[in-house]
């Protein structure tokens, strides 16, 4: 075992899912999963022993809710794409362009996010649903914006060389967790929008 | 093994048990049908727990001082040996302590049966209330006697249920007479239900048992198992109002009304405050403050001159009453038969 | 590429490559992970001594019945700071002392998969710390226990700034925690050196892995729960609530799907700790290594499904009970496991009764009588009359001391000579042992009677005639001679400093890794990376284990700046050689400016909590932006 192979030794960062930064984000996405799981949870059961009707104030309308879903959905779509370029083909331009694309999507999801909330009748305070509401969607507002920051700083890597074909670890780990914002989204959408109304 | 740790087991195995069986608060011996399950759950359980202890205390003993042969290596320790087996420790060990284990398991499963629901029939009904750190006791009313508010202090009938339903409109207590049943926490916002059955006539102790605040050490509460036509006379008793005539004639009467009255209930007079405990009947009570004090005149005043001295922290202030005024609240309070 | 040990010329490089800057700012800014592993260990001991203290105060207060030495506020925030500081502050930190030490040395490799992040974690520890400190000196220390129970934490019942203080602070500690379990995750799953096959690791690094599991899945939950807690006292959200519909008991329930498997991940390391050392001085390998590593997977899965068992009295119906019961009855199994694995160990192998040997057996011991109490707990109506009793506070100090204090001393004094080069004194530390087991015995046995004769939980003081004076005086007694043994401890460590007998790389014969190098262990740890091919590489000829040889002395330099070599996560097959990062200033300034960022919200100076955001994310930034390619050096 004397002799590693050279070839074994140099390269290491060319393949994201080997480097220990892919882990330390996956990692990170089960703690926050946990975290996701644990604020569904306390809904739950808090809506379970609360007097009907739940919510109390009739379900969310669907009207921003379900488009802006489709906004975050396209996004992942879009970076996954950026990744592809840059994995399956070296094209930097495209990746960069994808980036952007999800940016921009990102951007709009906030903003329709932050429409809608601004448009509630209710506050944190006027009631626990509207606690748990305003908590749990601003909770995965937080990872939005995490998420896109760290979009934002890969896509200026990107342009400033510090990523790229041959150091494509950052365009990964970057869009796997915005693979797991979104998924989070789908499942804190379905609990508030979609649940209240097949009961 | 030094000595100073065995003479140590020695006394708390030995001695301590026998003199701390009929310590008031003490669950080793129980006195009712809500208990005594457990109680006999708990000494088996006990007694396998300390088995498991002995057994393995011995083995470690014996696996330490086993003589076996030592050959030493050139540094002067024992040589190293290959794995030498000692894999049917653990098949026999785990083995026998899955059996044990499961055992023990249905026999709790069994005792909670037995001891978990509240039985159909009931000689009374009484509504527990945990405050900040006392107990307002509520009997429900029956056919025979209209029900009351008293506090800190809880009649049963012997030999027969008692269903107890306990809420709390401040924090988390918990309702515990050690050697009438188990616990049960008094949660805001929800409403437990457990009973107590004496089989025998006595003073039982009771404590507030989840921590509450700076008065949690002081939140006892006592519960009297007397005979069933004793218990009916007490319930009318209770239920009745103060001698409102009497007590008016008093010359403390005023004094109690401008002072205690805004917190503290006197049936049948103008006193309905509900800050504090109704004290229609406390002088019949065998404590004071939830068990801080023995019930008498010295602790009275004591009491009603000091709350704060007494009971740090309690809900009922130092109103600084002078020596005169004082003396006739206390006689006032004295009279609250 | 290849070098053969021996080689001054490589370790004079290496040296220079991996050495920290001298002065202050090094000292600050240093990734070494031994550097932080021992202040891990330093200051988790100085929060064991500074709790131990806050309990010897309790017990001077409790010693005789209706003692006026304490006021019950005093009394409560006493045992609220001692239950924190032991739980939080010492009891996982120090295991984490010993891990972040040692995991390097034992799996062959240089440093931890993320030295910043390592560094970053122990800082966000000690400020942590000294932020809910801070309160406590203050006189704003918490005050409502340990787990903390809503409604009393509520704005209504405690207005002051206590809760929120703590509330701030576990959520800020909380952080620390969970990088620190990513990095050693990653850490094992990356770095072992070549050979070293998940079979092959020590039961150690098999401990603090699935405790570092348990943290990512249970810490959110308790973070969670304090910045629920912490919005309703602040803004006026309605979590618990009752008037609005909020739940008490949710508080409970998210406080115990952390706390019990907390429980176990402050044990499972220990236990490891355990595992390893004990065979050494049995002078053979450990009894039943795979059922052992396989029941402290176990025992964590088992941790998550138990959390009831603390919630039996609060009024949920018997049907949901009975399963948590029988739950924690079945999680008797793995710790059966165990035991008897260790007790084989002993019987089987040819003990040598040094220092940590003594510890490690005493632990066993003290396991079993904290673990059977926990079994009678687990019992739902036996619960029902000894929960909240000081029956439970025997339990929680013969587990939490003997599980993890003990080994704590056993392997301060087994690693002693690989951290510093000397060796302890031996007969100071017998008598450290002796005094500590006997004091340990004497003050926790009896409180077990305590409890069953009726004393609750966090009473501030009790009445004469109850059957509890004696029992009391004798805990006290007993609390000041633990004390004493433990007082022994720092004096022989202090001692053994500067003139305990030098130790050379190996001086218990131990099978492992980290006994291949110097003691101390060079900054880089090995000059060449070592190859594994058995469980016991330092054993391997003496126990004519055939087949291939481990090898210490040959094997890739890696030289080229800071590198270790990446391995695949299951049979660590060479997978290519990765640049560390040097060392920063980074990890510390980026936990300063976050614990700015937790003052400001205390204060509420939320403009200065949103800048300290801001510069939290800028801090990132800074931290991961890679560098250009230009100034990468080679590609
Ligand atoms: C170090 C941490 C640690 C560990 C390892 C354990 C281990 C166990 N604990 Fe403990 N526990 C705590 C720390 C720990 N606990 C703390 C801190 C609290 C209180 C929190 C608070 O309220 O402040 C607590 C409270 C607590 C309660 C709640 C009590 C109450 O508040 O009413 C219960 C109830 O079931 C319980 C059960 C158990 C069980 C079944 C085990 C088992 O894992 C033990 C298993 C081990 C053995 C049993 C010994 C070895 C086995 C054998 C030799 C085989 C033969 C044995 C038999 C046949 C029985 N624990
Ligand atoms: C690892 C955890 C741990 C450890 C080590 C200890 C150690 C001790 N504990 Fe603690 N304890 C808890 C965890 C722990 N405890 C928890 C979680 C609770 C529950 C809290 C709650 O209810 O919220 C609790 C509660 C608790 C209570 C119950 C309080 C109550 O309910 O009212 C008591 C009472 O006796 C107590 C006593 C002690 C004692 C005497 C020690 C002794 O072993 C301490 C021995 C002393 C030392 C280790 C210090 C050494 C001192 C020196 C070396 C002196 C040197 C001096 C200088 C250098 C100046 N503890
Ligand atoms: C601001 C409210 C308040 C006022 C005013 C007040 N009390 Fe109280 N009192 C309480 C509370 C609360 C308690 C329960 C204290 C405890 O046990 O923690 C109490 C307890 C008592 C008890 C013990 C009752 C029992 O069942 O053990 C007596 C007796 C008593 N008060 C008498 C008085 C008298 C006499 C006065 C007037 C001189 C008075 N109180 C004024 C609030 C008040
Ligand atoms: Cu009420 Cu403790
Ligand atoms: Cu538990």
């Amino acid at each position: 075992m004397s002799a590693i192979p050279a070839e074994i030794l140099a390269g290491a960062e060319r393949k994201p899912h080997r480097t220990s930064g892919w882990w330390g984000m996956i990692a990170t996405i089960a703690t926050e999963a946990a975290l996701f799981a644990y604020l569904l949870f306390s809904y739950g059961y808090i809506a379970a022993q609360a007097p009907p009707p739940w919510p109390p104030v009739g379900a969310p309308e669907l009207k921003l809710a379900l488009p802006n879903t489709l906004v975050l959905l396209a996004s992942s779509v879009t970076v996954w794409w950026a990744e592809r370029r840059l994995s399956r083909r070296g094209d930097l331009r495209g990746c960069r362009r994808g980036f952007l694309a999800t940016l921009a999507f990102g951007a709009v999801f906030i903003a329709v996010q932050l429409l809608e909330w601004h448009k509630k009748s209710f506050t944190p305070a006027s009631h626990v649903y509207g606690s748990l509401y305003f908590t749990i969607t601003g909770f995965h507002m937080a990872h939005v914006v995490a998420g896109w920051v760290m979009l934002a700083a890969v896509a200026w890597w990107l342009a400033s060389g510090r990523a790229g074909p041959a150091r494509p670890v950052p365009v990964a780990v970057s869009a796997v967790y915005w693979h797991f914002v979104d998924a989070v989204w789908l499942a804190v959408f379905t609990t508030f929008y979609l649940l209240p109304r097949l009961g | 093994m030094p000595r100073p740790r065995l003479t140590a087991i020695a006394f708390v195995v030995a001695v301590a048990p026998v003199a701390g069986i009929a310590t008031p608060l003490s669950y080793l011996r129980t006195y009712g049908p809500a208990a005594d399950p457990i109680t006999t759950l708990g000494w088996g359980l006990g007694l396998i727990a300390s088995f498991v202890c002995a057994i393995v205390g011995v083995l470690l003993l014996a696996a330490i001082f086993r003589s076996r042969p030592e050959p030493l290596d050139a540094a002067g320790r024992p040589v190293l040996q290959r794995d030498a087996g000692g894999m049917q420790f653990v098949y026999v060990g785990v083995g026998l302590s899955a059996i044990v284990l499961f055992a023990a398991t249905v026999w709790t499963l069994i005792t909670l049966s037995a001891v978990a629901a509240v039985p159909n029939t009931v000689a009374a009904g009484i509504h527990v209330v945990g405050h900040q750190w006392w107990w307002e006791v509520r009997y429900e009313g029956t056919t025979r006697s209209p029900g009351f508010t008293t506090a800190n202090e809880i009649h049963v009938p012997v030999g027969a249920p008692v269903r107890v339903e306990v809420t709390s409109p401040d924090v988390i207590h918990s309702f515990w007479v050690p050697q009438l049943g188990g616990k049960l926490d008094v949660v805001p916002g929800q409403r437990n239900v457990t009973w107590l059955e004496a089989a025998q006539a006595g003073v039982y102790q009771g404590r507030c048992a989840e921590y509450c605040g700076l008065q949690h050490a002081h939140m006892a509460l006592t519960v009297v198992a007397v005979p069933a036509e004793q218990f009916e006379a007490w319930l009318a008793r209770e239920a009745a109002d103060a001698d409102a005539q009497a007590l008016g004639a008093l010359p403390g009467a005023a004094n109690f009304e401008a002072r205690c009255a805004a917190c503290h209930t006197v049936r049948g007079t103008t006193a309905h405050g509900i800050v504090g405990p109704d004290l229609t009947h406390v002088a019949t009570r065998r404590t004071l403050a939830a068990g801080t004090l023995p019930n008498d005149r010295v602790n009275l005043v004591r009491w009603i001159a000091a709350p704060q001295d007494l009971k740090p922290g309690c809900r009922m202030p130092r109103l600084g009453l002078p020596a005169d005024e004082l003396d006739r609240v206390a006689a006032y309070v004295e009279r609250l038969h | 590429m290849v070098a053969v040990v021996g080689s001054n010329e490589l370790g004079r490089r290496l040296d220079a490559q991996w050495e920290r800057p001298r002065g202050l700012v090094g000292w600050l800014a240093t990734v070494d992970h031994k550097e932080i592993g021992i202040r891990y260990l330093v200051t988790a001991f100085s929060f064991l001594v500074i709790g131990g203290v806050e309990a010897l105060i309790m017990r001077l207060q409790l010693a005789r019945p209706n003692a006026a030495l304490l006021d019950p506020a005093e009394y409560n925030q006493l045992f609220t700071m001692h239950g924190v500081t032991m739980i939080f502050l010492y009891a996982l930190p120090i295991l984490s002392g010993f891990s972040n030490y040692l995991w390097p040395l034992l799996l062959g490799t240089r440093d931890m998969a993320f030295p910043r992040l390592n560094a970053f974690s122990y800082w966000v520890f000690l400020l942590s710390g000294i932020f809910i400190y801070v309160g406590f000196v203050t006189g704003h220390g918490p005050d409502a226990g340990w787990f903390n129970y809503v409604p009393y934490t509520s704005r209504a019942y405690d207005p002051g700034p206590n809760i929120d203080i703590y509330a701030l602070g576990m959520v800020f500690f909380g952080i620390s925690t969970t990088v620190g379990a990513v990095n050693f995750i990653v850490s094992l799953f990356k770095t072992r050196a070549p050979g070293m096959s998940v079979n092959r690791v020590p039961i150690m690094v098999w401990g603090t892995l699935t405790a570092s599991f348990g943290n990512l899945a249970a810490v959110p939950a308790v973070s969670l729960a304090f910045l629920m807690l912490w919005l309703d006292r602040q803004f006026g959200t309605h979590f618990f609530d009752v008037e609005q519909n909020g739940r008490p008991l949710l508080w409970q329930h998210l406080f115990w799907m952390f706390g019990h498997p907390w429980v176990y991940a402050i044990v499972l390391p220990a236990m490891g700790i355990v595992s390893d050392a004990l065979p050494v001085f049995c002078r053979r390998p450990l009894v039943g290594y795979t059922a052992v590593a396989l029941s402290t997977v176990a025992t964590i899965v088992l941790g998550f499904g138990v959390w009831l068992h603390h919630m039996f009295a609060t009024g949920i119906p018997p049907l949901g009970l009975s399963f948590f019961s029988a739950a924690s009855m079945a999680i008797v199994i793995p710790s059966a496991v165990a035991v008897f694995a260790w007790i084989a160990t002993i019987w089987t192998g040819r003990p040598v009764r040094a220092t940590p040997f003594l510890y490690f057996a005493g632990f066993v011991f003290l396991f079993v009588v904290g673990g059977v109490s926990g079994f009678m707990t687990a019992a739902v109506p036996l619960d029902w009359q000894l929960t909240d009793t000081y029956f439970v506070v025997a339990h929680i100090h013969y587990v939490l001391l003997g599980i993890n204090v003990f080994p704590v001393l056993g392997g301060i004094h087994f690693w002693f000579p690989k951290m510093t080069g000397r060796l302890m004194s031996e007969r100071l530390g017998r008598w450290s042992f002796w005094i500590t087991f006997t004091g340990f015995n004497v003050a926790f046995l009896p409180m077990h009677l305590t409890g069953l004769l009726g004393m609750p939980r966090r009473i501030y003081t009790y009445p004469a005639g109850v059957g509890w004076d004696g029992l009391n005086m004798l805990t006290s007694i007993g609390a000041f001679v633990v004390a004493l043994g433990v007082l022994l401890v720092v004096v022989n460590v202090i001692r053994s400093l500067k003139s305990g007998a030098i130790a050379g790389p190996n001086p218990w014969d131990a099978p492992t890794l980290e006994w291949a190098t110097s003691s101390p262990p060079p900054p880089y740890n090995f000059l060449v990376i070592p190859t594994v091919a058995s469980r016991h590489p330092l054993w391997e000829n003496r126990l004519d284990e055939t087949g291939e040889r481990s090898s210490t002395r040959v094997g890739p330099a890696l030289d080229h700046g800071r590198e270790i070599l990446r391995t695949t996560p299951l049979d660590a097959e060479p997978d290519g050689s990765v640049h560390m990062p040097e060392d920063s200033l980074l990890p510390l300034v980026t936990a300063l400016v976050m614990l700015a960022g937790f003052a400001a919200l205390l204060a509420h100076h939320w403009w200065l909590a949103l800048a300290a955001a801001i510069g939290t994310a800028i801090c990132t930034l800074v931290w991961l932006t890679p560098a250009r390619p230009a100034t990468l050096g080679a590609p």
